[in-house]
Order: structure tokens, then sequence, then C-alpha cells
């Protein structure tokens, strides 16, 4: 090591540092670290690839996709993925139903109404309605919500879609919120001053102006939430029911892409038969599906902020 | 108006260099920030580079510790010869530079730790390990902040005033022995006393070190160095003795700006 | 605008204003409606008898020891690896990656993992961990899944917190003489570390709540022993009680309700922390 002072390094030459290997070395360790995030993206195209295609080597890919019935489990065997997709659907289209315009209002009176006190509680409310563990909404479902349906509505079976998607909504409401309340803020201060000025009410500033001129940060919050609602797994097992059905009826048992992978997780289905392999078809269709809407959406928010940036 | 550079001004008589800038351009991209200049520094003597605002005093400042390297977008042409070693050549490691060459700050920029720890950091990086608190305490005399820290080294840095912080930060860079010491405008986020500290303690620190100053402050310079380079837009205008430069200057530009004229 | 217009345009105006409050209150109203139905139907099976006893067909002598230690150890392992490993690829984007279409790239892959559903990383970590591995339906393969699981957001966590660091520590770091190591380790590091450590904090938050993974990689739901190894099979707290909660009986739904109590006490716990630690660097900084 050099005690280096003026009179001994006068004239010597600047060297290579004998760190050099070492920093390099750490260099190489951090992004081997920051290339697992890559790494684990092409894992799980390639698990589900792989998997996936033992299983539509025994089934045809228009036989799953346009099927309507799905009795993988049961004989005589069916392996249309249409019920599933129905049920997930019915789910996130009932989960929207609430979650979308009640989220959007309460961004909307966040950031044009409350005065910063309310705001401070409802912030911190919103954030532990989103840390509840999902198997916490089911129960929840279970228990509390379909009981409440089945008095107000006796035909309510005791699974059933209405239930599970009240809670979901419960679920995306605080990302719904919170993406919205950002796009809102986002859009500047004197937009708003000019159409106050010009002697519009604060409904109408909202609807007329900050909302349209936020759309693009607004509906790409809701496609993120309704990618999260598709992938809902705990909630949707306990309360919404394991009975694959083509149905429009929220009051009725169905099962979703998520709830089925579970169930037969949780059975003794034998591994490697084309029953078990059901599961990386149908989780397949699951990634693809979450994975266009989070790019899309992603894409959106991402022009979005540049406009506003 | 056309007026060349001061070439002849570059070699000193009776000096020795302990940096030669030999027809350095330095650009951000396609933007020159500095054009052709080539001057010497000579040793243990204070050199002012001065000029209006954006014509590349500090880039041609940070150029001499290599601090140009962290903008991905900076590029240099030209030489420049630290005691005759090529500063950016291949084989010469930018971190040994840095250690040779020191620099202080605009605005004081102590670390988040101990006045001790501050001083102290520097040597542990470099590999010194005996006599630490010995040495803190050499630097923390030689920037004149000894007496006043003394009874509470291990305070935080942040308890301390501007013109202590930035004294704090010249010890920081005297602790690991440089030969040069680089100051980047240190006085302009201080008050008057503690730049006249400053000042004062720039003519103790010469009989050691090397030292160039950037500084928008015209009288500062005339008090405070030895040599004087004006720059404008990038160019060399003129290069000399300090005393020359504010009272017979050579070129029209140099004047009007020695007397304020504009900038 | 006349008058009687502008009298509808105000009434409109306030209706509004009404509608979005009422419906921002109602959220605060369901968080307590849940609340209170959890501790009411949980409340009364929560004693120590509950906390130190194994699961059993009987409501009774039912408890969630071996899901409490499951989670334990899920925890302690999750964070060995996904702190050290999510902490050293947010060192790497903010410090050394620049901007070039490889670091576009990891940032882009990040924030598609974020999205990807819980019960996708519980296939991957069953194929890849469980299988191809062999660590079988062991906590280590558990805890390697939940540690993909939550990478992405520790990362983010992490990045915000290096970016927060001045820059003009690191130049005055760098003006010295240091390696670019040196300056991390020595300069951004500890002052990141609040903000890393609340992020990590809250990612365990979800980490702890997360079923759907450990179902898929083979958690059991009847566990009636602690685990004494990485290699061992085991529970976690939520799979206990999506067990009870999916049984019929009216008494496993209020087992249910108190593992439940149970786990939000420890997250409620974990998050005062968070709050904490961000509460007294703030105070620091002033």
């Amino acid at each position: 090591m050099t005690n280096g002072s003026p009179e001994n390094t006068a004239g010597l030459p600047l060297n290579k540092t004998r760190f050099q290997w070492k920093e390099e070395t750490i260099r190489g360790a951090l992004f081997l670290c920051a290339i697992l995030s890559v790494a684990t993206t092409l894992s799980i195209m390639a698990v589900l690839a792989t998997e996936a295609f033992t299983f539509f080597e025994n089934v045809s890919l228009s036989e799953f996709l346009l099927g309507k019935k799905w009795t993988p489990l049961l004989v005589p065997r069916s392996f249309g993925v249409l019920p599933l997709i129905c049920g997930t659907l019915l789910i996130v289209a009932g989960a929207a139903l609430i979650a979308l315009p009640v989220g959007l209002a309460t961004a909307i009176y966040l950031g044009e109404y409350a005065p910063g006190r309310i705001r401070s509680i409802v912030k911190p409310v919103l954030e532990v309605l989103a840390g509840i563990p999902t198997v916490v909404y089911g129960y929840f479902a279970l228990t509390f919500i379909t009981p409440l349906l089945r008095s107000v509505f006796p035909s309510t079976q005791i699974f059933n879609a209405a239930s599970a998607s009240i809670v979901v909504s419960i679920m995306v409401l605080p990302m719904v919120a919170s993406l919205c309340d950002d796009s809102l803020r986002a859009v500047p201060l004197p937009l708003r001053q000019g159409a106050y000025a010009l002697g519009a009410t604060s409904f109408e500033v909202t609807t007329r102006v900050v909302v349209p001129a936020s759309l693009s940060g607004v509906i790409a919050s809701f496609v993120l939430a309704l990618s999260r609602a598709i992938g809902e797994t705990m909630a949707v097992a306990l309360a919404a029911g394991a009975t694959p059905r083509m149905t429009l009826n929220p009051l009725e048992s169905i099962q979703t892409m998520t709830a089925y992978i579970v169930q037969v997780s949780l059975g003794d289905t034998p591994a490697g038969s084309v029953e078990y392999q059901t599961i990386f078809a149908v989780a397949a269709l699951l990634f693809v599906i979450t994975l266009m809407m989070n790019v899309i959406a992603h894409h959106v928010l991402r022009r979005f902020r540049e406009v506003y940036e | 108006m056309e007026y060349t550079p001061n070439t002849d001004h570059g070699i000193l008589e009776n000096e020795q260099p302990i940096l030669q800038v030999e027809d350095v351009t330095i650009r951000y991209g396609d933007v020159p920030a500095i054009q052709n200049v080539s001057l010497s520094i000579a040793k243990q003597q204070i050199t002012s580079i001065i000029g209006p605002s954006g014509c590349g005093k500090s880039t041609l400042l940070r150029a001499f510790n290599r601090m140009n390297d962290f903008i991905p977008e900076a590029n240099i042409t030209g030489r420049i010869l630290y005691m005759g070693t090529e500063l950016y050549s291949e084989e010469t490691d930018p971190v040994d530079v840095r250690r040779r060459i020191g620099m202080v700050f605009q605005k004081p920029n102590p670390f988040p730790k101990s006045i001790f720890a501050n001083v102290a950091w520097g040597l542990s990086i470099n590999g010194y390990q005996e006599g630490i608190e010995e040495r803190v305490e050499k630097s923390l005399r030689r920037a004149a902040l000894w007496e006043e820290v003394a009874d509470r080294l291990h305070d935080s840095a942040s308890s301390l005033s501007g013109g202590q912080q930035q004294r704090l930060c010249i010890a920081r860079a005297l602790a690991i022995e440089p030969e040069v010491i680089l100051m980047d405008e240190p006085c302009s986020a201080l008050d008057p006393v503690s730049t006249a500290h400053i000042e004062d303690l720039m003519f103790e620190l010469k009989q050691r070190y090397t030292i160039v100053i950037v500084t928008h402050n015209m009288q500062q310079a005339a008090r405070v160095s030895d040599y004087t380079a004006f720059l404008e837009n990038g160019k060399l205008v003129e290069f000399g003795e300090t005393n020359q430069v504010f009272t017979r200057p050579h070129h029209n530009r140099t004047e009007e700006y020695v007397t304020g004229r504009f900038g | 605008m006349t008058p009687g217009n502008a009298l509808r345009r105000h009434a409109i105006a306030k209706v509004f204003h009404l509608l979005c409050a009422t419906v921002t209150w109602a959220s605060v109203a369901v968080l307590g409606v849940l609340l209170f139905h959890v501790s009411y139907s949980g409340w009364m099976w929560l004693d120590g008898q509950f906390l130190s006893s194994f699961p059993s067909r009987f409501p009774e002598k039912a408890g969630i020891q071996s899901a409490l230690w499951g989670t334990l150890w899920l925890i302690t392992l999750t964070v060995s690896f996904s702190v050290p490993i999510g902490v050293a690829a947010a060192v790497y984007l903010e410090e050394y990656g620049g901007k070039g279409k490889l670091s576009r790239l990891i940032e882009v892959n990040i924030a598609n993992l974020a999205g990807v559903p819980s019960i996708v990383y519980g296939i991957l970590g069953l194929v890849v961990f469980v299988r191809f591995f062999g660590f079988g339906r062991s906590v280590l393969a558990g805890s390697l899944t939940m540690s993909l699981l939550i990478l992405p957001v520790i990362i983010v966590a992490s990045r915000e917190s290096v970016r927060a660091v001045p820059d003009s520590i690191r130049q005055a770091a760098f003006a010295l003489g240091a390696t670019r190591w040196q300056v991390i380790r020595s300069h951004v590091l500890p002052s990141a570390l609040p903000g890393i450590l609340t992020g990590v904090i809250l990612a365990m938050s979800r980490a702890i709540g997360e079923t759907a993974p450990l179902i898929m990689i083979g958690a059991l739901t009847y566990v009636a022993f602690v685990p004494n190894g990485p290699m061992d099979v085991f529970t976690a707290l939520p799979i206990q009680i999506f067990n009870w909660a999916s049984r019929p009986q009216q008494e496993f739904h209020q087992l249910a309700a108190a593992g439940i109590i149970v786990l939000l006490t420890v997250l409620l716990l974990m998050n005062a922390i968070a709050v904490l630690i961000r509460y007294r660097t703030e105070e620091g900084n002033k």
C-alpha cells in the first residue's frame, strides 16, 4: 500500500490500481443479480411452453380454446377451457364494475376535494386494504358476504361468483385509486385554473377537463387492475366454487382458471398425466393474457407520463 | 472580433510546470465546452481560471482530475500531462489520478458522518493503516479548522457552519497528501468572513501544494493567485502572471472583463 | 348562463362531491367491517393453547404452531435470498447500469415480473426448484419461489433509495481517489439503508400473506410438526387459514378467523416498524 507523500511520488508513473480485478468481479456479481430478472422471465416462458407442449401433444389447441366443456378430471373427459375463461371473466367483470368507478371516484375525491387531513387518513386505509392477504378476503367473502347475499337473494349458492367479485374489487380498489390519483395529479394546475376561471363548477372541471386530460393514465390503471383481478387466486378458490360452467349468473358457483390450478394441485392427480398437465396449459393461457395486458398498460402509462413530464 | 490564444504564455520560464495542457478540446456530444486550450500550471503556485458564466472553466478544472469521465457524453482530444505522464492514456488509472489531484467543490459536501470520519475516510480507502489520528489532526490543522473542532471530532459534520464545512472538505482533500488541489468556486456559497478565512488558507497551502482555482470573483483572483487564465466561450484568451493580466492585459477582451464591462 | 341553469349546475356539482366522498368513506367502512367481522369470529379461539398446538381433526385441539414456525422459516430464508440479490440488482442498475439497451431490457423485465400472477411463480417453483433441482416440497423450495416473487418489489424500493442519495456525496468520494465500489459501500449503501429496509419489510409483508405459490410447490395443509431444517416439508400461516376456511364446519371457520387475527397482527407489527424507520430517518434528516 502506498504511503504517498509529495516527496516520494514525484515523477512516478500513475499505475493501474491493484483493485482493478476486485472491482471487475464485484461489477460482474452485481450484473448477474440484475440479469436474474431476465432469466426469471425466460424460465417462466420456457417452463410453461415445454409443459404446455406435452399437453398439446394429446389435446388439440382448437379443442382447448374453443371447447365448451371442461371436465378433465371426470369421465368422459373434455378439455375445452372456455368455462374457466368464462368464470374468470365473470369475476373480473363484476370486480371491475365496482372497483373501477369507485377507484376513480376515490381518486377524484382525494385529488380535487379532500383536505390534507382526510387524505392522510384515507391513503393509509387504502394501503392497509391493499396489504391484507388474499386468503383473508376469501374468508371474508365466504363467511360474511355470501350469507349477506343469500339473505337478499335466496337463490344464491354457497359458492358464487358475486361474493368473490366483491372482495376482488376491494382488493384492486387501492391500486385503481392510487394509479388514478397519480394520473389526475399529473394534469397541470393551469389547465384546471383556466377552466375554473371560465366559471365552471368543480364537477365540470373534473369530468370535462381533468379526467379527459388524464384519460390514458386512467385507462392504463384500469387495465392493470383487471390484470391483477385475472390473476387472483385464493379468494376465488375459497368463495367462487369449483364448478366450471358457462354462465352469466353471478349467483351461481363457477370456477376460474386460477382456482382450477389450485384444485388440481391440492388433489391427487398423478403428475405427468394429461389431466395433471392441464394446469400448465391453463397457466400458460393465464400468463399470456396477463402479460399482454401489463405490457399494453405499461406502454400507455409511459407514453402518458412522457406527455406530462 | 478575432483573438488568438496566448500560446506563447503556455510555457512559463523560471517555473516548473506540474500540469501541462496541450491543445485540449473537450466536447459534450457535439458541443465544445473548451477548444484548443494550452497552458501550464506552475508547481506550488496558485493559478486561477476566470471568465464569464459558461466559458468552460469548470470543465477545464474537472479535466485535471478526470471527473469528466463520469459524464458519458464528454470526450477529450489533446493531452494533459501531469509531471510528464499523460493523464488520459490507456495505462493511467483515473482512481490514482484523483488521489494525487484533489478537489474541493463549490457547495461544501461533507459526508453524512462525523468530522473525524470525513477526514479519515480518504485515508482508509487509500491504504493508510497507521497513524490515522495524527494524520487527521495534521490535515485539520493545515485547513485551519483544528482549533474549532478538536473537542468535538465525533460530532456530525452537518453541525458545522458553511465556512467550517468547506474547510473540513479542504482538510479531507489534504489528508491523502495530494500534490495538486483543484478548487471549483470554493467560496461562492460562503459569507465574506469565511471567504477571507479560506483565502488566507490558500496562501499557507501554497507552500506545500499546487492550487488551481476557478472563480467568478475577479477580485478574489487578483488577491489570491499568482497566475491567471482568462477563458471566454471555451477558448483561452489570455494567460499570464496575475499582476500583468489585471493591470496590463494584452487583449481587449481581457481588459473589458477584468474592468467589469461584461460577464 | 341563466340563474336557473346555474342553480342546476351547482346542484350537480354538490351531488357529485357528495358521491365521491361517500364512495371514498365506503372503503374506510369496508375495512372496519372486515376487521370487526374477523375479530368477532375469531377472538374466542385465540389463546395460548391455540398458539402452541398443532392442527387437528378436532377444532378444540387445533392450533397454529406448525404454521407459525413454517412461516418463520420461510421468511428467514426468503430474506436471506432475496435481499442481497435484490439490493445488488438495484445497485447495479443505478450505479453501473447507465441507459443502455441491456439496462432497459432488465427494467422492462422487472416491471413485467411484478405483474405476473403469483400462481405462475408457484408453477415456476414447482418445475424448477421442487423437481429440477430436486429440493422437493421443502421450505427451501418455498423460500426460493417466494424470493423470485418479491424480488421486483425489493429492486424497485432499493433503486429509489439509492437514487435518493445526493450525487454531491458521490462526487466528493470519487474526488478522493475512491473506486466505484468503495463509494457504494461507504456512502451510497449506508445512506440508502433506511429506504431499503422499509422496502424489504413491505416485501416481506407481501410474502407472508402469499398462499398460491406455496400450494403449488406442495406445502402441505396438514403438518403436525415444526420444520427442523431447510429441506423439511412445511406449512405456513396462510395455508393453514385456507385449509380451515375450506372446511364446512363453523368451528373451523372460527379457527380460520383466529389464524387471520394472528396473521394480521404480525403484518401490523411489520408495517409499524417500517413506518417507524421512515419516521426516524425523516426526523434525522431535518
